[in-house]
């Protein structure tokens, strides 16, 4: 698939927007004359004063545009390790599982008896990630990572509500590079927010857990290992204090891949912990789509988790929806959630199996270390926490901090170039960067060791063009459909729309500013 | 036409070499030169000038601006009758803000940026290329290149701006060991536009709005009686204009009842007001040293914080700010080694509204 780095193409159609192409009195379909009055069928109140202001244009003038549109969005299908992503392939198979009727075409409101095989598959898949955690029940509803943060900190709400202690702990302590999600949560749910650093081993230290730790605590909410790739050895032990504070403690599993199958969540102490369906378990990801978040805990905080419940009747053999649940917290998104993400998520696990999913876990591991070994070789490149000695696990944060020094060039500029050798631009970083011109390359389980060659073949030979032709590499990307965003435009209300309407309604008062 | 103004100091930087700390004055300026000391200031400037092409420049005559933009290739104008010294350079920058410079960028060390931003305050924006000894200010770029590639910005006109403490080290205190950098000022410098990615990370709420909403909320905490000592620099200054009062930017201020009951105190006074009410002291942290006491507010000894207790200290600071610190660490130094080790260990600084960053704090 790999070798040597080669420049593509990308196409450029540089086509006006759909509303600026219409010609009067083009049709895309001309619909015979309606017999009756046709008005008529719809009340007065509801009718159109004048028609709506379309572009006219005929159906293979939209088809055409369109496509032309897809092929410069979907263009780039390179070599992507797109770093916190857990970027997967999307088995084919489980694509066209969803789209089967039987997936497709359910309605949630339908009688329980009417869904058993949706149940099913909803049930089994959460035993299997109670097999992973050793948690006691999950639920789907949350459609996404940060969401199931969310549903975190609501059943954390309910929890201490129902103790009669939530006015005292109001107390949320999470990292500074726990996922932005957690602390956002948190703050969103009404708690205050005590946020560790991290010290020189690349994770925060238990004095520091023990200085933010009172009878204020509400929970600890953490990633282990975050996107530095360093696992806090010391997990265990942090859980035990939080518990003899008083508190919950919550595993962010969005950094699942690396330690899949090979520790549990529940025994190391954990009362919950989350997984993200659309990234470690293979569903598609992206474009900001449909996504879950399993949100898992112990038998003690089940009773608080959104409702309903998928449960089997084992006299029966019949599953059902569980409404009757006082102490729930209630919903954090309609129905049970994207369930067709469930699906993809529980076929995922099955072909995988449970020595499967051991063996990603370990590939993901092999292969960032491996990837190390090479972005470290390439003068330019640094590495977060360098005292960290360490194997790093999925992932690790690096920096092109000391290329940047030398050449005035940083992650950015070098992101835009590699795209001309179609490479993704890395991903950099969560906020805040506390790596200079940070980027954080995964390679999971899914990229060959060719593909992480060129990957790594691709930067190093950028950061030499960084030298060789500072230029050129400043004012890349050459190859793509759209060269470079204005960054500014986007913070100027002035210069976006959201709507044609309100675009036009600007442009008008900038043409007017300019011509006064 | 934007036009550039450019200073550089000729002899920053010479004491370092020789292991003089620094070159404040002319005495030890003479023993830098009987160690051997060279002239590197006009090197390291020419280095960051070259990164310029095509812009408009307004340079100090000699080797205080036309020679090293000479040396790079820059073409430009030349002030008249500015002599090589502090007085010089202060003149300079004078002329230059009156000939409506869009940007001063200037050589030297934290001596050369107080007498900049001294004379232009944050009317105009001014930026350092590091050629000196000490550079505690944040008005430094990190390399001479990394300074002409961001005045290259501002003249181009891409670049935005933020307030920087100019901070200076107390030579004579270093020579004799210490280390002890205070606050003079606060400059206008520009910062490279902060680069947004696409997708999935929001963008982060700057320090400057957050701070803003906690000297919001800590002016409406503040409880009738009790008196708040009110340290220096510009994230006080935030809290002391909530409560509805200028204040002393490199001062220590003491409020009562939502007003100033004195300004720019001593420790002397600081132990006679304590005396009469229960006090509560905000503190900010200190540049990218991380300095909590002991470095400008001096006068918050440790008779004074023992008066007041450790649970009465409030620390505030921007979260970006915090996570810049490497390590993450915070500095305590009272001069008195039982207070410092009372203040040792973990403190919770206050970053926003409801939130707070646990750190470090060692003597």
């Amino acid at each position: 698939m790999s070798g040597t780095p080669k420049l593509i193409h990308q196409a450029r159609w540089n086509e006006p927007v759909v509303m600026e192409m219409g010609v009067k009195g083009r049709r895309g379909i001309v619909f015979p004359k309606a017999e009756g009055d046709a008005a008529a069928l719809v009340p007065a109140g509801m009718r159109r004063r004048s028609a709506p202001a379309l572009p006219e244009m005929t159906e293979h003038d939209v088809l055409r545009h369109y496509l032309h549109l897809s092929q410069q969005v979907l263009g780039m299908m390179g070599v992507s390790l797109f770093g916190t992503c857990t970027m997967k392939y999307n088995p084919r198979v489980s694509e066209a599982l969803g789209l089967r009727p039987q997936m497709a075409e359910l309605h949630p409101l339908q009688d329980d008896s009417t869904l058993q095989g949706l149940l099913e598959i909803v049930h089994r898949f959460d035993l299997i990630l109670r097999e992973l955690s050793g948690m006691d029940q999950f639920v789907f509803q949350a459609a996404g990572g940060a969401d199931a943060a969310y549903t975190h900190t609501c059943v954390t709400r309910g929890y201490f509500a129902a103790k009669g202690e939530l006015e005292q702990r109001n107390e949320i302590i999470t990292s500074i590079q726990a996922h932005p999600c957690n602390p956002a949560t948190a703050a969103t749910a009404g708690f205050k927010v005590v946020t560790l650093m991290l010290e020189e081993n690349g994770y925060p230290s238990i004095e520091a857990l023990k200085a933010a730790l009172s009878n204020r605590t509400a929970a600890l909410m953490i990633n282990n290992p975050d996107d530095m790739g360093v696992y806090n050895p010391q997990i265990a032990e942090w859980v035990k204090l939080v518990k003899q504070a008083g508190g919950l403690a919550f595993y962010d599993h969005a950094n699942f891949n690396g330690v899949m199958g090979r520790i549990r969540a529940r025994e190391l102490g954990f009362d919950a912990c989350m997984f993200m369906l659309h990234k470690t378990f293979g569903g598609p990801k992206g474009g900001g789509g449909p996504a879950v978040g399993a949100y898992g805990c112990s038998a003690e905080l089940a009773p608080f988790l959104p409702k309903p419940i998928v449960v089997k009747d084992e006299a029966t053999g019949l599953y059902r929806m569980d409404h009757d649940r006082p102490d729930s917290v209630g919903k954090v998104r309609e129905f049970l959630g994207n369930l067709h993400i469930v699906m993809r998520a529980y076929a995922w696990a099955r072909a995988m199996g449970a020595d499967g999913i051991k063996e990603a876990a370990d590939i993901a591991v092999l292969a960032n270390n491996y990837m190390e070994k090479r972005l470290l070789a390439i003068p330019g490149v640094a590495r977060s926490n360098p005292e960290a000695k360490t194997w790093r696990m999925e992932m690790t944060r690096y920096g092109l901090g000391p290329l940047k020094e030398e050449t005035g060039l940083g992650v950015i500029e070098v992101g835009n170039r590699m795209t001309d050798y179609g490479i993704d631009a890395p991903w950099l970083s969560h906020e805040p960067w506390v790596v200079a011109e940070p980027f954080t390359p995964e390679a999971g389980e899914l990229w060959s060791k060719e593909d992480i060659d060129l990957w790594c073949d691709v930067l190093a030979k950028v950061c030499d063009e960084a030298r060789s032709d500072p230029e050129m590499v400043r004012t890349a990307p050459h190859n793509a459909p759209i060269g470079r965003v204005d960054s500014e435009a986007p913070e100027d209300p002035a210069r976006w729309a959201t709507t044609w309407r309100a675009w036009l309604r600007k442009r008008a008062a900038l043409a007017q500013q300019a011509a006064e | 036409m934007r036009r550039l103004g450019v200073i550089v100091n000729p002899i920053a930087g010479m004491g370092g070499r020789v292991g003089l700390k620094g070159t404040d004055g002319p005495e030890v300026l003479a023993r830098a030169r009987a160690l051997g000391a060279e002239p590197v200031s006009g090197l390291r400037a020419a280095r960051a000038l070259a990164e310029l092409r095509g812009v408009a420049v307004l340079a100090a005559p000699g080797a205080m601006g036309a020679e090293p933009c000479a040396a790079a290739g820059l073409a430009c104008a030349v002030l008249d009758g500015v002599t090589p010294d502090a007085q010089g350079t202060r003149e300079a920058a004078r002329a230059m803000e009156a000939a409506g410079v869009a940007l001063i960028l200037f050589a030297g060390g934290d001596g050369t940026a107080r007498d900049v931003a001294g004379v232009v305050g944050t009317r105009i924006p001014v930026l350092g290329i590091p050629t000196g000894v000490k550079m505690q200010s944040a008005v430094f770029a990190t390399s001479p290149a990394a300074a002409g590639r961001l005045a290259a910005r501002v003249m181009a006109g891409e670049a935005r701006f933020r307030e920087a403490e100019v901070m200076d080290l107390d030579e004579e205190a270093l020579r004799a060991g210490r280390v002890s950098p205070r606050l003079h000022g606060v400059a206008l410098v520009p910062e490279e536009r902060a680069l947004m990615q696409a997708g999935k990370a929001g963008a982060a709420v700057p320090d400057e709005a957050a701070l803003d909403a906690l000297a919001r909320r800590i002016a409406g905490e503040m409880q009738r009686g009790r008196l708040y000592v009110l340290g220096c620099g510009t994230t006080m200054r935030r809290i002391k204009r909530a409560i509805g009062f200028e204040g002393t930017l490199m001062g220590v201020d003491v409020a009562l009842d939502g007003r100033l009951l004195a300004a720019d105190v001593s420790e002397a006074q600081l132990l006679r007001l304590t005396e009469q009410a229960p006090a509560t002291a905000i503190l900010g942290v200190t540049g990218g040293q991380g300095f909590l006491l002991g470095r400008g507010n001096q006068q918050l000894s440790a008779a004074v914080l023992r008066r007041i207790g450790r649970e009465n200290l409030v620390v505030v600071a921007g979260a970006m700010k915090l996570a810049a610190l490497d390590p993450a660490c915070l500095h305590v130094d009272t001069g008195d080694a039982t207070m410092d080790a009372e203040l040792s260990g973990y403190i919770a600084v206050r970053t926003a509204p409801d939130r707070s960053a646990m750190i470090k704090v060692a003597a």
